[in-house]
């Protein structure tokens, strides 16, 4: 058996606790480059914030993480292995869909627009994974779900579709939904970036308390204050390339490179 | 609206409020809906005197037959052909509305030539057609290599006239319900599936349990329309004697003359089933739309189904 993490790890360099760890990643669709090599490192436990302008990037790059996207070049580790391939005999072979849909469950990811499932409940969408993709007995998976219903503060929400909740709401059941496959690292797709300014609190409420739990979390946002405050690195991405990156609160205090400078002053 | 002035809010005096309630409406004179009125009284008093006093209509004879044996066998038959040819129509329509959004160029090719051809040509001639397919094909065999024949058998013998009905009319039938189902599927956000897939759903889970599911909210409304025209659809296969409603009404007037009455017979029948079916629809649509109705009063579900699907425009 290969692509396993320690192999991998002697062979790529990888650190020892790494949870994302891509070097060189790059894609294109057709003539047009979206991403031109990027490294990214992003230890167990950490929080990364990537920010850029739109069409930087950084959401493709977050759908390579857990291979929405397949990559055009470069390597992309998640917990030290490959999401879609196995590496054998310096071949690296796609896996077949449902290793690919086990491998992927472990990669938990959040949506601007959310993307709950309209036709089900709040419970519904919590336990469909779980049950369908973990095989989890169903009351097991209601327990837990009703749990992570209680840590996101919509225990009252159980039976509601999604049509009926606030935006802000939403995304909350979004999240609860992710963490019911307990995931290795979430990644989120600026997750508050459809919502009312007055429902942004309460989301990123919710971050903070998993960032402070432990999680892993790769956060492409526009919460320059929420990167500042909860980030332990924060990345910028410009033209399918990493501009610059480092300690959140040194680079938003003293960004190095002109584009950042130009790029927080809009933001800021 | 000019600015509001402070004293404007302030309560007014009573003898104005007493001026102002003596004033009276005078509703807006509607003429074109007067005369419009009065025109469909008269044309309605006209249709139903023809009815009433012409003889040759035979309403007793009608009655007489509304229940006759074969008369009531045509109807369970009609009704089996609509029932068995819609629901292989809805499967195989699914089938080529899937193959229709897959990835695989000659999967999409496939099922677009499909539905280009079966929509395309008439139902009629695809019944005579297959009625007549032994014209082309003498007999249907298997044969495996190194087994020999594992089985055989002649064209004729299994080409009845209603099971060359039910096969053309549902292969017939499945090209309109393949665009229904495709519509429904794209109606259906890609946010949803991409939902499922990084929560790690594989695509047949997808399509089954995420977007089937809610395509179905789109595809229930015309899928009952097309439910509708099916039945009507079916007197066509009297063209190959097989005895439907319409076969068993003509079958009776060839010998009786009694053509008018025994046609008011047919006509009353269809018009029950389809009544039947749309209450059947209304029911369907609540089950299948309850993510986004279960709000609506019960009222408003009343109106809906009164005025079909096209209610949902001023209930959205």
């Amino acid at each position: 058996m290969s692509n396993t993490p320690s192999e991998n790890r002697a062979r790529f360099g990888v650190p020892e606790n790494s949870m994302v760890f891509a070097r060189g990643v790059r894609k294109s669709y057709g003539p047009l480059e979206v991403l031109k090599g990027v490294d990214i490192d992003v230890p167990a436990g950490s929080v990364a914030c990537i920010i850029g302008p739109s069409g930087s990037g950084k959401s493709t790059f977050l759908r390579c993480i857990n291979h929405l996207e397949k990559l055009t070049g470069g390597i992309l580790l998640v917990d030290g292995a490959f999401v879609g391939y196995d590496l054998r005999d310096d071949r690296l072979y796609e896996v077949k869909d449902d290793e690919l849909c086990q491998r992927r469950a472990e990669i938990g990811m959040l949506f601007q627009s959310f993307n709950l499932f309209s036709h089900m409940t709040v419970m519904e969408n919590l336990v469909e994974a779980p049950i369908h993709v973990r095989r989890m007995p169903a009351e097991q998976a209601k327990a837990e779900a009703l749990e992570l219903l209680a840590r996101v503060g919509l225990s009252d929400k159980v039976d509601r579709y999604p049509r009926e909740l606030s935006g802000g709401q939403q995304q909350r059941v979004a999240i609860a939904r992710a963490m019911a496959m307990k995931p290795k690292v979430l990644l989120f797709d600026e997750p508050t970036s459809a919502l009312d300014p007055e429902l942004v609190g309460e989301v990123l409420q919710v971050m903070r308390d998993l960032a402070e739990a432990g999680m892993t979390m790769v956060v492409v946002t526009h919460e320059i204050g929420f990167a500042r405050e909860i980030g332990d690195q924060l990345i910028f991405m410009d033209g399918g390339v990493i501009v610059e990156q480092g300690d959140p609160r040194e680079m938003i205090a003293n960004p190095q490179s002109p584009r950042t400078r130009e790029f927080l002053s809009k933001v800021l | 609206m000019s600015k509001v002035d402070a004293s404007e809010t302030r309560p007014q005096p009573s003898s104005l409020v007493a001026d102002v309630d003596r004033l009276v409406v005078v509703p807006r004179r509607n003429y074109g809906i007067w005369i419009g009125t009065a025109l469909t009284l008269v044309l309605s008093f006209f249709i139903l005197r023809a009815f009433a006093v012409n003889p040759a209509f035979g309403w007793e004879t009608a009655a007489g037959y509304l229940f006759h044996p074969s008369i009531m066998r045509g109807l369970l038959n009609t009704l089996i052909l609509t029932v068995v040819i819609m629901a292989l129509a809805i499967i195989i329509g699914t089938v080529v509305a899937v193959m229709r959004v897959s990835p695989s160029p000659v999967l999409r090719g496939f099922a677009g030539a499909y539905v280009w051809f079966f929509r395309g040509v008439p139902a009629l001639i695809q019944l005579i057609f297959w009625f007549n397919l032994a014209l082309l094909v003498r007999e249907i065999s298997l044969t495996l290599p190194f087994v020999g024949e594992v089985f055989s058998i002649r064209t004729n013998d299994f080409m009845t006239p209603f099971f060359s009905a039910v096969v053309a009319l549902s292969l017939c039938e499945a090209g309109y319900m393949a665009e229904i189902i495709r519509a429904g599927i794209k109606s259906v956000p890609s946010g949803q599936s991409e939902a499922a897939s990084a929560l790690g759903m594989p695509y047949r889970n997808i399509l089954k349990r995420i977007v089937l599911p809610q395509a179905m909210r789109f595809v229930v409304p015309p899928t009952g329309n097309e439910a509708i025209n099916l039945l009507k659809m079916t007197s066509l296969v009297t063209f190959i004697a097989v005895d439907d409603l319409f076969y068993s009404a003509q079958s009776i007037y060839a010998r009786t003359f009694e053509t008018i009455p025994l046609l008011i017979v047919v006509a009353v029948w269809y018009l029950a089933v389809v009544s039947i079916m749309s209450v059947g629809q209304h029911f369907l649509e609540r089950h299948f739309g309850r993510s986004e109705t279960r709000t609506d009063s019960w009222a408003l579900r009343v109106i809906r189904s009164a005025f079909g699907s096209r209610a949902k425009e001023f209930s959205a």
